[in-house]
């Protein structure tokens, strides 16, 4: 065990474009929380809003490259997820697959957010926040 | 009694508040007024498998108490003033379903508690009763599920917002006793500055308190040095200072004698509750723990309570629609 190589096991410098890129998005959202009236509602539909419009341009395509699950992870990478499946979706069935497409492609995290939320509901019980 | 001025109601068979009893929540219970209140619970749930059940027995317990602690038989209370932030009031009702006295639901949002009191009052000083309670309740949680977001999405909260005190207050009045009596009860007008920020209520409910205040003072031919303390119910750290700022502009000092109860319940340093407290169980619970043993113990002698509350519910808030305000006051003396 002792023989392990760190600077191999990962590749450190994805690592850390991944951490950038993630967490700059996070913070665009929390100087909307702390400089805007927006609620958080509001803040989470025009992060997968902007994923869709960025996705479809194929300006969001460079960022997931780039960063990996840093762009893909936060609410902007399910945005574009969306985008892309609408996407695909017109080039496999025409018209009627811009409506199936997105939802098609972002299937495994819709059902995977329901799954472990049910879960999370099952062994957890909500507390007072802390501050 | 009779009504003086443009709004403000004078008893003349003054109502005696026999006792007083409050039970907090947990965050409370680290507050610097933790010793003045009757019972802190350790948990927000008491047992209880939700927060509105435990926001009931809460109310409940309260009441329990406090006529526990006034001796007298539960069949002497003639009415019972109670009400709450949650849809239809059912902490009260559910709360006092089984107390088999006569229940008056009201609402006032966090004005709730001193509209039960003006109101008990009336009954009082017009030989309609010999004895009434008032209570409010409120609780942090149960709350922030109706009027922002359910506590599972662990959402941030703005700097700006208050944090909904998790308690219930209650106050025995009577038509004999030796003090303190309510002597003032001027109800408040409905005043919407056009504030739309649900996080915002201090802002939103200072121009009602500002209002209450100064038609009290001018009804009465009182200058706000006349009281030792003036509360309100509230505002909280921002809507305190804009109460200052408003009543300079309009001629009153009362920054050497006025305080919130937002701001007393909770250590600004210490607990980070961001802009301080509020529901209905803020003015409840600090009239009820803290500003009553003060007019026992005679370190205040007169104080005017201003209990502010903003009139809106989840509905209008995402129609877009302003908040409307209200501040009712009683005047208090020994």
């Amino acid at each position: 065990m002792s023989n392990i190589d760190w600077s191999t096991v990962f590749e450190w410098s994805t690592l850390l474009k991944c951490f950038i890129v993630g967490g700059l998005i996070c913070v665009i959202g929390q100087i909307l929380i702390d400089k805007t009236k927006l609620t958080s509602a509001r803040i989470l539909v025009t992060f997968v809003t902007a994923g869709v419009i960025l996705g479809g341009l194929g300006i969001y395509k460079y960022l997931v490259d780039f960063a990996g699950a840093g762009a893909t992870v936060p609410l902007t990478g399910f945005g574009y997820n969306l985008a892309k499946g609408a996407i695909e979706g017109v080039k496999t069935s025409g018209f009627l697959g811009a409506f199936t497409g997105g939802i098609k492609n972002a299937a495994g995290g819709i059902a995977a957010a329901i799954f472990f939320g049910y879960i999370a509901s099952l062994i957890a019980k909500p507390k007072m926040k802390k501050q | 009694m009779e009504k003086i001025g443009k709004q403000t109601i004078k008893f003349t068979n003054l109502p005696t508040i026999v006792d007083t009893a409050s039970i907090v929540g947990p965050k409370e219970a680290e507050g610097p007024l933790a010793k003045y209140f009757d019972k802190c619970l350790e948990d927000e749930f008491w047992g209880e498998k939700s927060w509105e059940k435990a926001e009931s027995k809460i109310l409940k317990e309260t009441v329990y108490s406090v006529i526990k602690k006034s001796t007298l038989p539960i069949s002497s209370i003639d009415y019972c003033f109670a009400g709450d932030l949650l849809n239809q009031c059912i902490s009260s009702s559910f709360g006092l379903r089984d107390s088999n006295i006569p229940f008056i639901g009201i609402f006032g949002a966090c004005s709730t508690f001193v509209e039960g009191l003006g109101l008990g009052s009336i009954f009082i000083d017009g030989n309609a009763a010999n004895n009434v309670i008032c209570a409010a309740s409120s609780h942090f949680c149960s709350a922030e599920k109706q009027f922002r977001f359910p506590l599972e999405l662990g959402n941030q909260r703005p700097q700006s917002s208050q944090w909904t005190v998790t308690g219930a207050g209650a106050a025995i009045l009577s038509s004999s006793g030796t003090g303190p009596f309510i002597t003032h009860f001027t109800p408040g007008r409905i005043i919407d500055m056009g504030i739309k920020d649900a996080n915002n209520m201090g802002a939103a409910m200072a121009p009602a308190a500002l209002d209450t205040l100064i038609t009290h003072l001018t009804d009465t031919g009182r200058k706000p040095s006349y009281y030792d303390a003036i509360i309100t119910g509230d505002l909280g750290h921002v809507g305190k200072e804009i109460l200052i700022e408003l009543a300079k502009t309009k001629g009153y000092n009362i920054k050497s004698n006025y305080n919130d109860c937002g701001v007393l319940i909770f250590d600004k340093n210490k607990q980070d509750t961001h802009a301080g407290g509020s529901g209905c169980a803020c003015c409840g619970t600090v009239f009820s723990g803290y500003l009553f043993n003060m007019l026992q113990s005679k370190k205040y002698k007169k104080i005017l309570l201003i209990a502010t509350g903003a009139l809106m519910n989840s509905t209008s808030t995402q129609q877009g629609e302003s908040i409307p305000g209200i501040a009712h006051a009683v005047s208090i003396e020994i």
